[in-house]
């Protein structure tokens, strides 16, 4: 096991290797010129040559990229073009913001998804099954930002239940109970689809688990069905639905860009955005790196918990 | 029991090669399942009729998309002469779906099918060629899958700037990856049966087994994967246009349509952005449907006829 | 049959001495699929006697593992009937038990064993810790006495290193330890019938027959009778004193073994004996070809009629596949389902 962690930590360390350099190509893709963007059409040719040497983007690629890259472990992510501070300074506090949105997002499709899926799964064929996959089905081809959108047109301005924006606007920021209350709505949003998703998975894998020959096995040892879904079935389908979880984590992270767009949201997903309205392009590249992070170290969790969950893998050295 | 069943004792004789034939024949009786399978069958026709209204836009759209009136702005759906109301700039909702479906289909369908393409190329050389050449496509493509598949999408459209083309290839882009996995994973499964190797045996050339040998049978899961991906394409290239980076305004792009709409929802008028999303949440549903349908209609286990 | 009720081994209630232990009566299982009812078994008679071993022998799909799975009754019932003149179980009819009351009877006195060892223990949980459920389901022990039961258990199916395996995974274990494993499951309360469904088709030669010799030892020692279900007449040879051979839900031939074996009487068991190879006849001739029965075992769809081997007997006359086969019987509980006996045994009967 502590073998198996050993090797997938360093193939993490290689996966964000690639990433920063997925990331760093993907600026050169930038069509035309960034300093003469940044210095606008008027600047000579010498000031741009000039301004081009200063930030050293006049050296060859893979030079480019090691500084790159050795500012990115010192934290130093550049300058934001608009906002005219250290990106790292403005990115940090929102990232704390998106993990908030995604682990509240998140909780809702644990505590709806599974149940519904490991329910359905158990009771194949019944109404509650064709219900709630029907349901899941038309959930997992959800748009986002029309579920944000009718989410609040609902529940915010129909119904006043809650805002519709302004976490940390309106009262104390900080307050739990604030934040809370400015969680549900753009959580819900973010959660539907992989929800849908989850749940959809968590019914095969229960379906097919509850199809096992060990599962007849016990049924030919008297072992009741309750004992047999919920002891041992539910205990097969955990590795498989902690893995479909990890990947809809990615889902997530996707869907919550625009969750926190719809509903101002001051996190990540909302601050790229800004950030793309304005071409903005340092904010950007440290934008996209920080969530494609997040989402490489929930694989890295999710890949150990997998493999703790089964005890095949779990011996293995 | 017909005539032609045969008893699975062990008589010597020449290793029996998928043929045209049979291959025929399998994909006949998909169909007939496919034909069979109501919900498959209803998603198809919805998307056969989105299309062709998209096509036939110039003749059926009851008014110009781009042309408002401002006098009647946010007009409720169902009222006269406007089916599903008009938008903020007083334009006509239906119009603009109608002619909005050239832009949200083709950028989700052509990406779907270009991708398709290159990645038949990437994952049957790297799954034929296997060992040490095919793992190393498959874990470059790793980093890839290391960044939430919108994520990466809004980047390369970001990066490349809106428009129609740019949409295209951003969403093409990003999904190479994906699909190149799956063909991928079927090449180093069909590869390693016993019809290959003995095809192979036979005296076959590479290409010719790639072509007559792999590509049938690798085409299925692709097709069938494809059709599935298409219902998220559908969602995520609206998604891009929806945050600026697609299809840009004034074009009646449904996702634009329902970043428009998103302006007037405060002011109460949910229609102007709901009612795109809702078209594209049942385009989604039905590209996701047919694919399930396609899926079981391939599926032998499934099939029973 | 003589039965072998001399010693009683852990059987818990007092035989009833003339009552066989299982007697099945008319047993029909039905699967309702999308094109229409299957007949899996069609009208099943045999007894199995206390201690007794039966073997039931036939071709995938005949209806043999169907059989074991309905007198347990653990077919799924939203795609299947079972319905029967009866199922006497220590003289009680377990079709007309309820599903508590069959729960109580599964894997207390009516136990099974299946065919894929590899897949048929739980792998998430400890060899022991599954021993001690089915134990504490049936009997009110405490966890310590429900171990000590366990690895009871697993020694009396001879596992070396018992105690240390209770706490392997299932995973941890070869083939052969995983099928002991799983006989030690159906035996810990001390069954009084195990139907052991192909219980040694999945393990290579060596392990198939120590399982056999298992088997065997359990039989004698406690008791247990045995319905041993394959496709294997060597196993039945081997095992068995009487045999019944299913064809498409029926039995279609049922004695002595030994009778059945040298002087089978139906067409489809003739074929079935001379498709064995026969290793130990010495000497093969070069015309020793192995017979093939030509044709695929047919599924019975409800409205089927006449004798189900009709289409591939080669002894078949035009009346065999319109009417209903007769029972014949040729003594000593050797008797066949087949129209051409009773015309060749009225032409004074052709020795086969």
């Amino acid at each position: 096991m502590i073998g198996f962690v050993l090797r997938r930590l360093a193939w993490t360390v290689l996966i964000l290797l690639g990433v920063s350099v997925l990331v760093f190509l993907l600026m050169q893709l930038v069509p035309g010129d960034p300093v003469r963007t940044m210095l606008g059409m008027s600047a000579t040719a010498e000031h741009v040559e000039e301004v081009r040497h200063e930030l050293g983007l006049d050296r060859s690629l893979p030079v480019q990229y090691l500084s790159y890259l050795s500012g990115v472990l010192h934290g130093e992510l550049g300058q934001s073009l608009i906002l005219s501070q250290p990106v790292s300074a403005i990115l940090f506090p929102k990232l704390l913001n998106t993990v908030i949105l995604s682990v509240g997002s998140l909780l809702i499709c644990l505590l709806v998804g599974i149940p519904l899926g490991v329910i359905a799964g158990a009771r194949q064929y019944s109404l509650f099954d064709r219900g709630s996959m029907f349901l899941s089905l038309a959930g997992a081809s959800v748009p986002v930002y029309w579920a944000a959108l009718v989410v609040i047109s609902i529940f915010a301005l129909q119904l006043g239940w809650f805002p519709t924006s302004g976490m940390y606007d309106t009262r104390d920021p900080g307050g739990f109970g604030d934040v809370l209350y400015h969680l549900v709505l753009p959580a819900t949003a973010a959660a539907l689809v992989p929800t849908a998703v989850i749940a959809r998975m968590a019914r095969g894998s229960m379906v097919e688990a509850l199809h096992g020959d060990h599962v007849r096995m016990l049924r030919a040892s008297g072992v009741p069905e309750r004992l047999v879904i919920w002891r041992h079935a539910l205990r097969g389908v955990m590795p498989p639905v902690v893995n479909i979880v990890g990947l809809q984590i990615g889902y997530l992270l996707g869907g919550i860009i625009f969750v926190e767009v719809v509903f101002n949201w001051p996190g990540l997903g909302g601050q790229l955005y800004t950030s793309i309205t304005a071409g903005d392009m340092p904010m950007i590249q440290s934008g996209v790196l920080f969530i494609a992070l997040v989402f490489v170290l929930v694989n890295l969790i999710t890949d150990i918990a997998v493999a703790l969950l089964d005890p095949r893998t779990r011996k293995a050295a | 029991m017909s005539s032609d069943t045969i008893t699975a004792t062990g008589t010597a004789g020449p290793p029996v090669l998928a043929t045209t034939w049979q291959r025929r024949s399998q994909f006949k009786l998909a169909m007939r399942a496919l034909r069979r399978d109501r919900v498959a069958v209803g998603a198809l026709v919805v998307l056969v009729l989105v299309t062709l209204a998209a096509v036939l836009a110039p003749w059926i759209s009851p008014y110009d998309p781009l042309a408002g009136d401002p006098q009647l702005r946010l007009l409720p759906p169902f009222s006269e002469g406007h089916l599903l109301g008009l938008d903020g700039q007083g334009r006509d909702i239906l119009s603009r779906l109608i002619w909005g479906g050239r832009y949200s289909l083709s950028v989700a369908v052509v990406p779907v099918l270009c991708a398709g393409l290159v990645s038949l190329v990437i994952g049957m050389v790297g799954g034929y060629l296997g060992g040490r050449w095919g793992d190393s496509v498959m874990r470059l493509l790793d980093i890839v899958f290391a960044f939430p598949i919108v994520l990466f999408a809004i980047a390369l459209a970001a990066v490349l700037g809106a428009g129609l083309v740019n949409t295209m290839v951003a969403v093409g882009v990003t999904l190479v990856p994906y699909m190149s996995r799956v063909v991928y994973t079927a090449t180093v499964q069909e590869s390693a049966k016993e019809y290959v190797e003995a095809a192979r045996a036979a005296g076959a050339g590479h290409l010719e087994i790639l072509r007559k040998q792999l590509l049938p049978n690798v085409l299925s899961p692709l097709v069938v994967y494809g059709t599935t991906l298409a219902g998220l394409v559908i969602v995520l290239a609206a998604g891009l246009s929806f945050l600026g980076v697609g299809i840009t305004p004034p074009a009646p792009d449904w996702g634009v349509m329902t970043s428009d709409g998103r302006q007037v929802l405060l002011e109460g008028y949910a229609h102007v952005a709901t009612v795109p999303g809702l078209v594209i949440l049942v385009v989604a549903l039905a590209f996701n449907l047919l694919g399930d349908g396609i899926r079981d209609a391939l599926d032998p286990h499934k099939q029973t006829a | 049959m003589s039965s072998r009720t001399g010693e009683d081994g852990s059987v818990t209630q007092p035989p009833r001495a003339e009552q066989p232990l299982l007697q099945v009566e008319g047993l029909r299982t039905h699967f309702s699929t999308e094109h229409g009812v299957v007949k899996a078994v069609d009208g099943v008679d045999f007894t199995i006697e206390r201690g007794g071993i039966l073997g039931m022998v036939g071709e995938s799909g005949s209806g043999k593992s169907v059989t074991g799975l309905s007198i347990l009754r653990l077919l799924d019932p939203r795609n299947s009937t079972i319905a029967g003149d009866r199922v006497l179980f220590d003289g009680e009819d377990l079709l007309t038990k309820s599903d508590k009351e069959m729960r109580a009877i599964r894997g207390r006195r009516i136990s099974m064993v299946f065919q894929n060892a590899m897949t048929a223990l739980d792998p998430f949980f400890r060899v022991g810790d599954q021993l001690v459920e089915i134990i504490q389901l049936h009997q009110r022990l405490g966890r310590r006495e429900a171990r000590a039961k366990a690895l009871e258990a697993l020694e009396l199916v001879r596992i070396p290193e018992a105690g240390r395996r209770l706490s392997s995974y299932p995973h941890q274990l070869s083939g052969g330890q995983r099928q002991r494993v799983m006989i030690a499951l159906a035996l810990a309360c001390g069954p009084d019938l195990l139907i052991a469904d192909e219980p040694t088709t999945a393990l290579d030669a060596t392990v198939q027959k120590q399982i056999i010799d298992l088997l065997l030892d359990v039989n004698r020692e406690l008791g247990t009778a045995i319905l041993m279900v394959t496709h294997d007449f060597g196993v039945v040879a081997r095992m068995c004193r009487t045999v019944a051979v299913m064809y498409a839900g029926r039995i279609v031939e049922a004695g002595d073994v030994r009778t059945v074996l040298e002087r089978p009487e139906h067409p489809y068991t003739l074929g079935l004996m001379r498709a064995v190879p026969r290793v130990r006849s010495g000497v093969r001739r070069k015309s020793d070809r192995l017979y093939q029965i030509m044709g695929a075992p047919p599924v019975r769809a409800a409205d089927a009629e006449g004798c189900a081997f009709a289409p591939r007997c080669p002894e078949a006359a035009p009346h065999c596949s319109t009417e209903e086969p007769p029972r014949v019987e040729f003594g000593n509980g050797h008797a066949v389902l087949c129209h051409e006996r009773v015309a060749s045994e009225e032409a004074g009967r052709v020795s086969a």
